[in-house]
């Protein structure tokens, strides 16, 4: 974590600790383009889906991570084998971040069976086990312990690995979260609870929803603790790289709290003109982005220029496109296929042992 | 045959399984240094040492949510909730989450749990340590649901649960872990959903499950000692998967049938088995289904009166002979 002394130039990127931390500095021109690729793959995807919500292509809800990209970047940018994801329902960024392809995700969203999850599980639940990625959950906090038990399970098998369990600033409330923290602390699980702090649980900003300073509250399961500014990757990297260190080789766990920002309502069914003022989204987009300012960092460095920045954004709006247009050209699930992936043992009939009835329609 | 308790036969069928598979670990409030509440774990500890048996804090919600989530990964947790009572505390635990992720996953992620411990009343601890779920749980598809009557099908039954790749919610009974039953040495399993008929009878069909075999089976034996009345008594041992054609069959049999469970009426397990009866055999029926539930209320504590609330076995002869009447 970088002080604030030597953190801000006049663009807000961070300039002596966080970029020169030995995470960062080991980074090459490519993996600096990389992060700053998948950033903004990350926001034209989500500006593609909503319009395609507009366009009424997609049902229920849609939360968006737009303004919040350099943190699951970051985060899962500094993944190993036996490192493992797991969030709430504004979940598209980190899907992207471990990996997964545009396409998929796009289908889901539309509900078509080429989705990660089949269009079972739609905006807030894709999954994607082979990269790590347990989700995508709808209830608040209702995560957290099974971040906390993905932990228990690397322990368990003797893996130098870690579970990092992202949550929003309004979970930190609920009592699921405070259990898992207690259970991680007391046998010592390799878990990085991530609060993304974006300042408001839906529309009750963090000043009157949670008392006290929510990283502190570690502090009463004798857990470490720190908080991070969250517009910038480097900072994201630098913080993160050092408790997941100590959690793969020391199985230590720990709470972040990363400050972000999003740029949208909480879902896109938020108006977003009661709790929040447009002047302070402006002033956020105009001293903060995340993405506009690792733009100025990497042209700064040399690593980057206007040209190749163009043809990056070019190339992400095209991609989520075709992801568009791969979902749009995807069939929806029959009926027949509501009653599979309910049970294991349903899908694989050759293996099964159980009897009787298992589906009462 | 050697004589089990019910209590033995479940630690048996963990202990084996502990041997059997490193994936299985048992974790609960209570489990190890104290040797289970109710004993079923007892000896564990001392055989397979604190990676494999595991004590939570009292903490229903972040135990059940991390047993799920190590489970994910292949490891094959057995949780014990100390009474299944406490399943309103990890509700969103067991439903939203180890019921649904293999759906909302698109079939990508399977959670081997056992979620197991005792679901009953009679124990005069009131209303909120009486709860008898199955019927709630068994109306999340994605679970699996076990309420097995004696200490044989117990075992038999809890080796399967931990062997399935669903989730499986194994519900056990205070008042019959001392009953004893034959049980056979060494290895078998009973698959799920393979109802047993516990008597042979031809007047009347009882299907009941849990401790409601057992008084049913008191019953059944009343009715042909005094009023020369044959029951047949099917004992659905799971819930969900269910046995439907164990029960159709001594349906067409016998022509009459009684429903017996320790559940409350409305909605309950009976409720399902008298729609699949009328929908499946309604012509094979010579008299309307009739039911015995517990009586509709929370679970009440005064010893005399919640002996009555539950199915007795006077209650239960004295709803057989009006469906024979």
């Amino acid at each position: 974590m970088s002080t604030p002394a030597e953190k801000q130039d006049t663009e807000g990127i961070s300039t002596l600790g966080a970029r020169s931390a030995p995470i960062n500095a080991g980074l090459s021109a490519e993996e600096r383009i990389g992060l700053y690729r998948m950033m903004v793959r990350i926001r034209r995807f989500e500006e593609r889906s909503l319009r395609a919500y507009q366009a009424k292509k997609i049902g229920g809800f849609l939360h968006l991570y737009i303004g919040q990209e350099a943190l699951a970047v970051g985060c899962c940018s500094l993944m190993g084998p036996n490192d493992h994801v797991i969030t709430a329902y504004r979940d598209h960024g980190h899907a992207l971040a471990v990996g997964m392809d545009m396409k998929p995700l796009m289908a889901e969203l539309y509900g078509k069976t080429t989705g990660c999850s089949k269009g079972k599980g739609g905006s807030m639940h894709f999954f994607d086990p082979s990269k790590n990625y347990w989700g995508g959950h709808g209830i608040v906090g209702g995560q957290v312990p099974l971040g906390t038990g993905i932990a228990y399970a690397l322990k368990y098998r003797g893996l130098k690995g870690a579970c990092m369990t992202f949550m929003g600033d309004g979970a930190v409330n609920q009592g699921a979260v405070h259990e898992a923290y207690n259970l991680a602390a007391l046998w010592q699980l390799p878990v990085i609870f991530v609060i993304e702090n974006n300042g408001y649980s839906m529309g009750t900003s963090q000043a009157r929803s949670s008392a006290g300073e929510l990283a502190r509250r570690a502090e009463a399961y004798g857990m470490d603790w720190a908080v991070c500014e969250g517009h910038d990757v480097y900072e994201v990297r630098a913080t993160m790289d050092r408790f997941l260190t100590e959690a793969r080789e020391r199985s230590k766990p720990a709470v972040v709290e990363i400050r972000t920002y999003r740029y949208r309502g909480h879902s896109v069914a938020d108006p977003d003109n009661t709790y929040r003022s447009k002047a302070e989204i402006e002033e956020y987009k105009h001293t903060k982005d995340p993405i506009h300012l690792f733009h100025n960092a990497l042209i700064a460095e040399g690593v980057l220029d206007e040209a190749a920045a163009a043809k990056i954004d070019e190339e992400a709006r095209a991609e989520a496109d075709v992801s568009a247009n791969f979902a749009e050209a995807s069939p929806f699930p029959t009926v027949e296929e509501i009653s599979q992936d309910v049970y294991w043992e349903e899908d694989h009939p050759s293996e099964k042992k159980s009897q009787g009835r298992i589906f009462f329609s | 045959m050697p004589l089990l308790s019910y209590r033995d036969a479940i630690r048996q069928a963990l202990a084996e399984e502990l041997e059997r598979d490193a994936n299985v670990v048992i974790m609960g409030e209570e489990v190890a240094q104290f040797d289970g509440a109710y004993k079923v774990t007892e000896g564990l500890l001392a055989k397979f040492g604190p990676n494999r048996i595991l004590d939570t804090p009292i903490s229903e919600a972040g135990f059940i949510g991390m047993g799920v989530g190590a489970s994910m990964l292949g490891i094959r947790p057995v949780m014990e909730l100390m009474f299944w009572s406490f399943y309103s505390v990890c509700f969103d635990q067991i439903l939203n989450n180890a019921a649904n992720l293999r759906y909302m996953s698109g079939g990508a992620i399977n959670c081997p749990i056992v979620v197991r411990g005792p679901a009953n009343g009679g124990t005069n601890v009131g209303a909120t340590h009486s709860h008898t779920p199955e019927n709630v749980l068994a109306n999340h598809p994605g679970l699996k649901v076990v309420c097995p009557a004696t200490a044989y099908d117990a075992k038999g039954l809890m080796k399967s649960a931990i062997r399935d790749n669903d989730p499986v919610m194994f519900l056990e009974n205070t008042i019959l872990y001392g009953d004893k039953w034959e049980v056979p040495e060494g290895e078998y399993l009973i698959p799920l959903g393979k109802a047993d008929i516990k008597r042979e009878g031809t007047d009347l069909t009882i299907v009941a499950h849990g401790r409601s075999v057992i008084n049913s089976l008191a019953a059944a034996l009343l009715l042909e000692q005094e009023h020369d009345i044959s029951v047949e008594v099917v004992d659905l041992r799971s819930i969900r998967p269910l046995d439907e054609e164990t029960v159709l069959a001594s349906v067409r049999k016998t022509h009459r049938v009684l429903l017996v469970d320790e559940n409350k009426p409305f909605c309950g397990v009976g409720a399902q088995l008298a729609f699949m009866i009328q929908d499946k055999a309604f012509d094979d029926l010579d008299a309307p289904i009739r039911r015995v539930s517990a009586i509709d209320a929370p679970s009440i504590y005064s010893p005399p009166a919640e002996a009555e609330q539950l199915p007795t076995p006077q209650r239960i002869l004295r709803a057989a002979i009006e469906v024979l009447k």
